[in-house]
């Protein structure tokens, strides 16, 4: 089961602080979207709204086509899973998955077939008889993916889920959560403030600050394309370097007037956009590159943060001449 | 130093005992009073007090008025702690103070101002109204022991159930209360105890069908005897075994 959102300019506030300005935004069935910024930035109170748990204060929401004004979160055809699992500690993880089935009164045996396939759906067969305080962090929020997966939602709102779990159970995780999204085809709605999640799982990435959205686009363009300042800086590490009428510190290397911006990892010895000689300021091996910071001679105070190749040796002082092989232009 | 510690310990354990031991030791007297020196071991106390037809009577509606008024006080007290605890309310920290508030007041005044209450609007005193002045003394005890309980982990618990179809009365029956599980059954079983002893309210607002402190006062009355003991003995056998299931649901509370 599957359904679009529709998202129509939407507004939310807190007393007098706008947790959300006027948000529109087109998801398509099936898609995978990822919510994404610094905290306080509107993701969750979105994610909130979707879900029924809060009304906005203007706009619409609509799924599948259906206005889900004063609907509250049970008639909508959205789950969600918590941060904190939330899991039901006194149930059996079957108990558990079953929950949702069970308040739309499917049958025990049929509630239990249900559990089991979804308990293996996610990575744990053969324990529906188990507690959820038996489960190590992630196992529970696979418990929690499971009893919001067993009703069949339309969209899956995932609030922040792998948070609490360690770097490398993470990007496990990550990927298991692309792989089941692909499985069942349910449209995810994802929310994190962890860039490289996003652009693990994600089809389309949403970068939000301030209750607008800042950016919008598959991870690629967002990450290499940048529509805002904002979201090239929340994306990793970039140089930004101020451009008027096609004039830079470093002389013309694009027309127009705004911000060039160059990632570390796209500048070289070789390329297309020649950025000078530069002068080595401090270097240190960072295991699949060398990271640096550079001063261009023409413009000693535009210092430059450079990821060399890992083969790379460079010695502070040292002058080398500097090529960009890719580059975005931000219009002011 | 050890020594001393245990001969506190024992003194301690003594001076609160020491009374109750005696009642029950004297319980069994084989003679007429229940006072040294100990004339032997009897159980005919036990059987004149079990054969007395007003003592089982008013152990019947002991029990029936303890279980009554401490289920319909757990009740309210845990919706009323889920609801303060759930909502933010103007106002909401006076009313959790106004409803822990009668657990300042004594018996005393609470039994006079209900019977004003029941004599001015023309209600008969009865078991009924003994259990409505036992719902106004553990109220406050069950709100306040249920509030204590709740926690965060509860408040996302219920709006995942929430989010999966639950209505509210089906997230209070299938959730709430069973993560709550071990503070419900405290709060009843503490109910029940002060319930089961209660004397001034029980005394004040019943008539004719009255509870068993009040029928053991009524026999003191006579003067003493070790049949008194004997009821003394199964009322604090009843209180202690309340008290120790209490002690297993909340010792045996899940992680």
């Amino acid at each position: 089961m599957t359904a679009n959102v529709s998202i129509r300019s939407v507004s939310q506030r807190y007393g007098p602080a706008t947790a959300l300005d006027d948000v529109s935004l087109e998801i398509a069935a099936g898609e995978f979207v990822v919510l994404l910024g610094p905290s306080g930035c509107g993701k969750t109170t979105l994610l909130n709204l979707i879900g029924g748990f809060a009304e906005p204060v203007s706009g619409t929401i609509l799924i599948g086509g259906k206005d889900m004004s004063g609907v509250s979160p049970a008639a909508r055809p959205t789950t969600t899973v918590f941060q904190d699992y939330a899991l039901f500690p006194h149930m059996s993880l079957a108990d558990n998955v079953g929950f949702g089935l069970r308040m739309r009164g499917v049958s025990r045996p049929e509630r239990r077939a249900k559990a089991e396939e979804f308990l293996a759906l996610v990575g744990l067969p053969g324990k529906a008889d188990r507690r959820p305080h038996e489960l190590s962090g992630g196992q529970r929020q696979r418990v929690a993916l499971a009893r919001a997966l067993a009703v069949a939602p339309d969209v899956l709102l995932l609030d922040e889920p792998l948070g609490a779990l360690d770097l490398k159970l993470r990007r496990a995780m990550q990927d298991e959560l692309k792989a089941i999204q692909r499985r069942v085809g349910t449209t995810f709605v994802h929310v994190t403030h962890d860039q490289e999640e996003a652009m693990a799982i994600a089809d389309r990435i949403v970068v939000m600050n301030a209750g607008k959205i800042a950016d919008i686009g598959p991870p690629r363009e967002v990450y290499l394309r940048p529509g805002s300042l904002f979201s090239a800086a929340f994306m990793g590490e970039i140089n930004q370097i101020p451009v008027r009428d096609g004039q830079t510190a470093l002389g013309p290397l694009v027309p127009g007037t705004g911000t060039l911006l160059i990632r570390p990892e796209a500048i070289g010895l070789h390329g297309t956009l020649p950025l000078g000689p530069c002068k080595v300021e401090d270097a240190a091996f960072f295991g699949t590159h060398v990271r640096a910071h550079v001063a261009p001679l023409a413009a000693p105070d535009l210092k430059l943060t450079v990821h060399l190749p890992q083969a790379s040796v460079v010695a502070v002082g040292e002058v080398m001449s500097l090529f960009a092989t890719d580059h975005a232009m931000l219009e002011a | 130093m050890r020594l001393a510690g245990w001969l506190y310990l024992a003194l301690a354990y003594g001076f609160v005992f020491l009374p109750v031991v005696v009642l029950v030791v004297f319980s069994f007297q084989d003679g007429r009073l229940p006072v040294p020196p100990f004339q032997g071991f009897s159980l005919r106390w036990y059987a004149q007090v079990v054969s007395d037809g007003a003592l089982m009577t008013a152990l019947w509606h002991s029990a029936l008025v303890a279980f009554v008024s401490s289920g319909l006080a757990l009740a309210m007290g845990f919706l009323a702690a889920h609801a303060l605890a759930r909502v933010r309310l103007p106002g909401s920290v006076f009313l959790r103070g106004l409803l822990i508030a009668p657990m300042t007041v004594s018996y005393l005044i609470i039994a006079l101002g209900l019977l004003t209450v029941f004599n001015q609007s023309g209600v008969k005193l009865s078991l009924w109204t003994v259990g409505i002045g036992h719902v106004v003394i553990n109220l406050p005890l069950c709100f306040a022991i249920c509030y204590g309980a709740m926690g965060d982990h509860q408040k996302t618990a219920e709006r995942a159930a929430r989010d999966l179809g639950a209505s509210e009365a089906r997230v209070l029956w299938f959730v709430s209360a069973p993560m709550l599980a071990p503070a419900l059954a405290a709060a009843f079983f503490l109910s029940v105890t002060f319930s089961w002893d209660e004397f001034i309210i029980a005394f004040l607002l019943s008539r004719f069908d009255l509870t068993l402190p009040v029928e053991i006062w009524s026999m003191l009355r006579s003067g003493l005897s070790p049949a008194t003991n004997a009821i003394g003995s199964l009322l604090f056998l009843v209180s202690i075994s309340a008290v120790i299931l209490m002690e297993i649901f909340l010792f045996r509370r899940p992680k």
